[in-house]
């Protein structure tokens, strides 16, 4: 369970605007942390947002493979991100890196910048404490959860042992 | 319910008879591909989660081309790396300054490619790789770290797009004006977790170098991957480049599309993308005379030898326009020379272009030709997002090479008839 406030952006955030290439020549997560989304927002990463949580709209996080982009969101101390929909590494490199992120159309719609939102992971309820309006996020399929669960694709694997052939 | 071309690769690498859209799976890999900026990252993650060895050192290839030859002191320390990796490792496939091509125009030339294959990379356009008939997608650094240990990987198995090619191109109309009008008709999102399968008898009108840009460009309109029929065009380019057992897959004939689309090369017309998303299409004609300060033609989705030769038709006996940079860049040693021995780097040279060593530097605002504010480049590479190729206040059409060429004599957005 996370409660934070609400920064909120657009469709097709991409990953270039989330963390420039011109950046990615040092990944360290202090660097990662100090330009992301400053290209659509300057202010954003002059600030600080321990627990904060990024609300986008469709095909979150489109374009680049770069895993720099959900790393450089968690270094800013974000919590998760709700997003009506998110592009597919995007949506895998979250997962695999251990970063919460739920997809919710109509909570990405309704959600103002600056409420006050409560998100429980487990059921996937999103409560936007500002308005009182609740809604509920797809829920992760079962393999997808024990990766969550494990914090991240490589302890899965390492505790699921590698090269496994079913799921 | 029969399969469509990927989700039979998929089985087959499952080991199963068969695979349905949406289900999980783990499948096995054939080829797992990074380069300078995300093999760091895995290199890292694969170390300090204690792993030793990767699966197969003839199946992960290395491939320095992003911020190379290296552009400051910071990327020289990934690319040392990342380099460091390789030597340790033994790969057999590792690729860096003077014998290195951009990945995506690499990884086909030296056969590390074929049809019916599963190849991941740490690079969205890895897509490139189903102009092949193989099923080849992008993902991030650790997916590629878990991958290098266990030489498996998960998948959603995609339900598919199919996009049925008629007609014949017109003189000047190539697989870059095919992918961004399918973007323009479905959208950045359209074929989201998808796949994009080509098919109809306007495939056999294509050489291999379009459908590379048309594969290439899949992940522009959220796809998993596209992916291309194996044809008697694709035999040819693979003999010789690929000398190992590999199977040719094709859709069933009951197989479910989610949505199928219509494009008869006919009709279509040189195609570009304005500023700042690649679906914000129109033709030429309806954007001509737009002010450029810069055109750069190369890239993974453009910097293969059809593309340098259309350039280097519309360059001879004609000059860049005064106040226009022409930056050129081939995407692999190997085109790079066969320009040269073809004469064409003399035309791009006597015509004003900057010709520089294969990379990925322009299209990501990395190095050899960034922007700054107010300036706008028409570029044949694969994104114009806000801020790609520089400042935020600067801006990206994308072309194909005969437009982009054409743009760079005219001085202003133009097509190749609008200068003859």
């Amino acid at each position: 369970m996370v409660k934070g406030r609400v920064f909120k952006f657009g469709d097709d955030v991409n990953t270039d605007v989330i963390i420039p290439a011109r950046y990615l020549n040092d990944p360290s997560l202090e660097n990662m942390a100090k330009h992301c989304m400053e290209d659509i927002d300057p202010e954003f990463p002059k600030q600080d947002h321990t627990g904060d949580i990024m609300v986008g709209g469709w095909n979150f996080g489109c374009g680049s493979s770069r895993e720099h982009a959900p790393v450089s969101i968690k270094a800013c101390g974000v919590s998760c991100v709700i997003a009506a929909s998110f592009a597919r590494i995007f949506y895998r490199n979250a997962i695999n890196i251990g970063f919460p992120i739920l997809e919710c159309p109509e909570a990405a719609e309704e959600i103002a910048a600056g409420d006050t939102v409560s998100v429980d992971f487990e059921t996937g309820t999103i409560i936007d404490e500002t308005t009182g309006q609740e809604f509920k996020a797809a829920a992760f399929p079962p393999f997808i959860q024990k990766i969550i669960k494990a914090g991240g694709l490589i302890n899965y694997r390492k505790e699921e042992g590698k090269a496994k052939n079913e799921l | 319910m029969g399969m469509t071309m990927t989700q039979k690769i998929i089985a087959a690498h499952v080991g199963v008879e068969s695979v349905k859209a949406g289900e999980l799976v783990e499948a096995r890999l054939d080829l797992c591909m990074s380069n300078d900026i995300t093999s760091p990252v895995s290199a890292d993650i694969f170390e300090q989660a204690g792993f030793d060895k990767v699966f197969n050192k003839d199946k992960v290839a290395i491939i320095l081309d992003h911020y190379t030859p290296c552009k400051d002191i910071d990327s020289a320390r990934l690319s040392k790396k990342a380099r460091q990796f390789a030597r340790k490792q033994g790969l057999t496939h590792f690729y860096d300054t003077g014998n290195v091509g951009i990945e995506h125009a690499l990884v086909p030339e030296k056969g590390l490619a074929a049809p019916g294959e599963i190849i991941i990379g740490a690079d969205s356009h890895t897509c490139t790789y189903g102009a092949l008939g193989a099923f080849s997608t992008g993902v991030g650094s650790t997916d590629l770290a878990a991958s290098w240990a266990s030489g498996y990987s998960w998948f959603k198995v995609p339900s598919a797009i199919k996009v049925v090619l008629t007609g014949k191109p017109g003189r000047w109309v190539t697989g870059k004006d095919v992918i961004l009008h399918l973007i323009g008709e479905i959208g950045v999102d359209g074929a989201l977790y998808k796949s994009i399968e080509f098919t109809g008898p306007g495939v056999s009108e294509l050489e291999m170098d379009d459908r590379f840009t048309i594969a290439n460009m899949a992940i522009e309109a959220g796809g998993k991957n596209g992916i291309f029929p194996v044809d008697v065009k694709t035999l040819e380019y693979i003999s010789g480049r690929v000398e190992r057992p590999y199977q040719v897959f094709e859709p069933d004939e009951d197989a479910e599309y989610e949505r199928v689309v219509e494009i008869n090369l006919s009709e279509l017309k040189n195609t570009v993308s304005m500023p700042s998303l690649p679906s914000n299409t129109r033709t030429v004609d309806e954007v001509k005379g737009t002010h450029i300060d810069q055109v750069v033609i190369g890239s993974c989705t453009n910097g293969r030898m059809k593309d340098m030769r259309i350039a280097a038709e519309i360059f001879e006996n004609r000059r860049v326009a005064d106040g226009i940079r022409c930056n050129i860049v081939p995407a692999t040693q190997a085109i790079y020379l066969q320009c040269i021995e073809e004469g064409i780097m003399e035309i791009f040279v006597k015509a004003g272009c900057a010709v520089n060593t294969p990379s990925c530097g322009p299209c990501m605002g990395g190095h050899m030709g960034v922007m700054c504010e107010g300036e706008r480049t028409i570029s044949t590479t694969n994104r114009n997002f806000v801020g790609r190729m520089g400042h935020v206040e600067s801006e990206i059409i994308l072309a194909s090479p005969a437009v982009a060429a054409a743009s760079a004599v005219a001085g202003f957005v133009a097509g190749p008839e609008d200068i003859e």
